[in-house]
């Protein structure tokens, strides 16, 4: 099931917590041999995940991790914006009808429902909250599974060759995507629902003002 | 209301030069959309609290001489998130928050909510609400048709209640990227967004991409308005005048 959740609140859940952030260091750090840090708990973390992001993620019967991704409004800081403008023609992105969408994870044997999950939970909370488009940072392979479940991004601009290639991209937000999305995946419109409602129309735990 | 009268309320939204023309402006807007209130306020503009409001001033004096906002679920859920809330998802249940509940229905807000946190690219911090009367279902519709109105009117309120603080008159062309000024110059020529789109050598969804956060920096509500602020400001100039080549 798809679980969203701020990182605020994730220290709450240590099993999916430990469990993502060593995934994503196996994926970015291992695989990719991407330029991260991976701090002494083997978690790989950046700048963005300070910023309190929304997590999109996968959780596994038992309790861990199978797949996330991290979203961030691009009226604040991003990665693209301040990374890879070179690729979006020198364009800062910023719309509040425009989230960023980055660190698409997937655990090591990962069913491919998964992506295609993460992708429909990113699709449902856009509808869900008014949002028209996506913006993403993916590696080289990452354009052929997203098209495979359904929902490829269109590449605005690309860095490197090869398997060290880098795009940025967006995605399109639309009932029909999310539609043939769920038709392709086995995954219900109502499933779907009931995640995003089992995440934001439950009650809150009660905190406290910081002042 | 119409997407007209929207336009034209929105448009009425940028001569508002003071605090208090934002708040005359809030009940055009309320009274536009047909709902019980609407609110806007931030916490940290040169020190100072500011809001634009339709609320009872009575409820609002006494909410910020008892300090509620320290309880506030819309407050406390806003602060810590960057999505819109729906105050029936919010946990109303400290005693605190049963008592601002109960003292702010008495004072004629609404039992519903949609309020919007809003996060400036310098940290600063606002929230716009949408508070109305109605039923579940009768609410549910009107977010359904709205919410997306919502989310720009609450940004443009924010742009331009920063706009009347720091006395600036113009909104900052250099903001926009040479690409954006080239795709919102051939708009203004009549293009269609395909013929923009082959011209750029970029696909449709990207332009849409880039005319939006042209749109959003230029404090417009639509592309046409876009475009138009973005000539009357200079930022482009119309291509027919130019040679060429």
């Amino acid at each position: 099931m798809i679980r969203y959740i701020y990182a605020d609140e994730l220290s709450r859940e240590p099993v999916l917590q430990n469990s993502m952030f060593r995934d994503r260091a196996a994926q970015f750090k291992e695989r990719l041999d991407w330029d991260v840090s991976v701090d002494d708990r083997g978690w790989e973390t950046d700048e963005y995940d300070e910023l309190n992001p929304l997590y999109l993620i996968w959780q596994s019967p038992d309790g861990r991790h199978a797949g996330s991704m991290r979203a961030l409004p691009t009226l604040g800081r991003t990665m693209v914006n301040e990374h890879f403008r070179h690729l979006t023609d020198g364009v800062t992105i910023s719309s509040p009808l425009i989230w960023e969408c980055t660190r698409f994870c997937l655990a090591p044997g990962a069913s491919p429902v998964v992506a295609a999950g993460l992708l429909l939970g990113c699709l449902e909370a856009a509808i869900r909250f008014g949002v028209e488009q996506a913006v993403g940072v993916f590696d080289a392979r990452m354009p052929r599974i997203y098209g495979r479940i359904g929902h490829s991004p269109e590449v605005i601009g690309t860095s490197g060759e090869g398997r060290n290639a880098i795009s940025v991209g967006i995605w399109t937000v639309s009932e029909e995507t999310r539609a043939e999305i769920c038709r392709r995946s086995g995954i219900t419109l109502e499933e779907l629902a009931g995640w995003f409602d089992a995440s934001f129309n439950a009650v809150i735990p009660e905190v406290r003002a910081a002042a | 209301m119409a997407l007209a009268n929207l336009e034209t309320t929105l448009e009425r939204l940028q001569t508002t030069r003071s605090i208090e023309d934002l708040q005359v402006w809030a009940h055009e807007l309320r009274d536009g959309l047909g709902v019980t209130h609407v609110l806007y306020h931030t916490g940290n503009m040169k020190g100072e609290q500011v809001g634009a409001f339709t609320y009872d001033l009575d409820w609002v004096r006494r909410y910020i001489e008892k300090g509620y906002s320290q309880y506030d679920p819309v407050v406390l859920g806003a602060i810590r998130r960057f999505t819109p809330m729906d105050w029936k998802t919010l946990d109303w249940s400290s005693p605190q928050a049963r008592v601002i509940m109960r003292e702010a229905m008495e004072a004629g807000v609404g039992n519903q909510g949609w309020s919007v946190p809003i996060w400036g690219p310098a940290g600063e911090f606002a929230v716009f609400t949408i508070n109305h009367t109605a039923t579940d279902a009768d609410w549910q519709s009107f977010l359904e048709a709205r919410k997306k109105d919502i989310l720009l009117i609450s940004h443009l309120v924010h742009q331009q209640a920063k706009r009347i603080f720091s006395r600036e008159t113009d909104t900052p062309s250099s903001e926009l990227s040479p690409r954006e000024k080239e795709a919102l110059m051939h708009l203004s020529q009549g293009m269609s967004r395909q013929e923009v789109a082959d011209m750029l050598k970029i696909s449709e969804n990207t332009l849409r991409a880039y005319i939006d956060s042209a749109r959003h920096k230029l404090g417009a509500m639509n592309v046409t308005h876009a475009v138009a602020l973005a000539l009357a400001k200079g930022v482009i100039v119309s291509h027919g005048a130019l040679p060429k080549y």
